[in-house]
């Protein structure tokens, strides 16, 4: 019998260590897993290294573990936004490092570490300074630089409705980053607004296969 | 600089470029001023816009109380989806502008150089944290690349110059570049001038531009 559903957030969380680097889901404000983050933060997880598109914004989710100095370092393609007042003062600080990473190199180098691969050669960021230090390759007459797998030890994704065995369909443009984070983690949790019967995501639709996700859990009025 | 009077409307220069929107076109506006171009794409022809966020067939902002928070563009605002549009996932969205499937893009740019290389996306003030985004992807991976811009900073700093002094974001990518004074094509031999708005010389042209200017034989008016 597989039922990777658990009863609450704080299950959900268990067992994550400090030191862990921890792929967040989003893009801006859309298909953030606001309370999975919120459950990490009253676990009292630190030292994370978090990868995540944005820092946060306002009070929540990565803007609070960069208020209560969670995070260690961030890995980050556009951590400058509207609100993200906790990273900046974090990073001025010097107290959060940063590493910045071209948007699609940062998904791709997540999906290279789902695929088993040791990393690829892109020609994004190969003319930039985003470069420095790596290794660049003339492929086809043009300049790539050599970017290496991104693996997580924990991904927290937002879906919409997920069953049992863990299979996810998502909402709009809230999927973003979360199938490529799901298949990347050694442990993948899901916070969803809906369980749903075995059977009952159309599998013609399945977003996310459960072979991806270890624990889901529902959030919210539902 | 004389001339600069003559500067057209960022709006106008946007209808410019939406007459060079191909019928049929998968298009992604970077944030900013290039999103002014979707407004000013005729109903004569069906492009179909990309958005980073994971959106094909991306429609304009919706109605006031109909926002979706998490149906958003690039630049985080909200959107619609139009009928045939489709979500998928982030590394498909940006497989989609890497991998040359995008026709067209437009930019907006601090710098362009004559020999196509780009600065969009840093400048060197290190009080602010760097920020990237989908910048670099675009700019190597879209078909076509077109750069919306002012001819010159806002303190009169010509944008089009021989080199980039600020980081660049990819080099050797732009096509054309569209500005508030001409059309410029980068070719093997720097700027050609296609267009310039009326009662502006050449040399008042060069005169607002660092990089060495050439005009092509059909020089023609940048109108509206």
């Amino acid at each position: 019998m597989i039922d990777k559903r658990v009863a609450s957030l704080a299950d959900a969380v268990a067992g994550i260590e400090d030191g862990a680097t921890v792929l967040v889901g989003g893009f801006g404000a859309s298909g953030v897993p606001v309370e999975l983050v919120h459950a990490l933060l009253d676990r009292g997880t630190t030292d994370l290294t978090v990868v995540t598109n944005n820092a946060g914004s306002g009070e929540t989710d990565v803007a609070a573990l960069l208020r209560e100095r969670r995070v260690r370092r961030i890995v980050c393609s556009y951590p400058r936004s509207t609100g993200s007042v906790w990273f900046e003062e974090r990073w001025r600080a010097g107290e959060v490092e940063l590493e910045l990473v071209p948007q699609g190199t940062l998904s791709e180098r997540m999906r290279a570490a789902a695929a088993g691969l040791g990393g690829f050669f892109t020609p994004t960021g190969a003319d930039s300074r985003l470069a420095e230090g790596k290794e660049v390759r003339v492929i086809d007459g043009r300049r790539h630089v050599f970017e290496e797998p991104l693996r997580g030890d924990v991904a927290l994704v937002k879906a919409a409705r997920a069953d049992r065995w863990g299979n996810l369909v998502y909402r709009t443009a809230a999927r973003n980053f979360g199938p490529t984070m799901a298949a990347a983690a050694a442990l993948t949790v899901v916070q969803v607004d809906e369980f749903v019967e075995l059977g009952e995501l159309d599998p013609e639709a399945i977003v996310t296969p459960g072979i991806f996700v270890d624990r889901v859990v529902r959030v919210g009025a539902a | 600089m004389r001339g600069l009077e003559l500067r057209l409307d960022i709006r106008a220069v946007a209808r410019r470029i939406a007459r060079d929107i191909p019928d049929g076109a998968y298009v992604n506006l970077g944030i900013g001023l290039p999103t002014l171009v979707a407004d000013c794409v005729g109903d004569d022809k069906e492009v179909v816009y990309h958005s980073e966020s994971g959106i094909l067939g991306m429609g304009p902002a919706p109605a006031p109380g109909e926002e979706d928070p998490e149906l958003i563009n690039a630049g985080k605002q909200p959107v619609t989806l139009l009928p045939g549009g489709a979500f998928f996932h982030h590394t498909d969205a940006f497989l989609m502008m890497r991998g040359g499937h995008v026709d067209v893009t437009v930019l907006g740019a601090f710098q362009v150089s004559e020999t196509g290389d780009l600065a969009n996306w840093a400048t060197d003030d290190a009080t602010h944290p760097p920020a990237v985004g989908g910048a670099m992807d675009l700019a190597v991976g879209a078909k076509r690349v077109l750069v919306l811009t002012t001819h010159t900073t806002k303190a009169g700093e010509p944008k089009l110059l021989p080199r980039c002094s600020y980081p660049l974001t990819a080099a050797g990518v732009v096509d054309r570049v569209y500005t508030d004074l001409a059309v410029l094509d980068v070719t093997p031999e720097g700027f050609r001038v296609r267009e310039m708005v009326a009662g502006l010389t050449r040399e008042d042209l060069q005169g607002a531009t660092a990089a060495r200017l050439s005009f092509t034989d059909d020089l023609g008016v940048l109108a509206p």
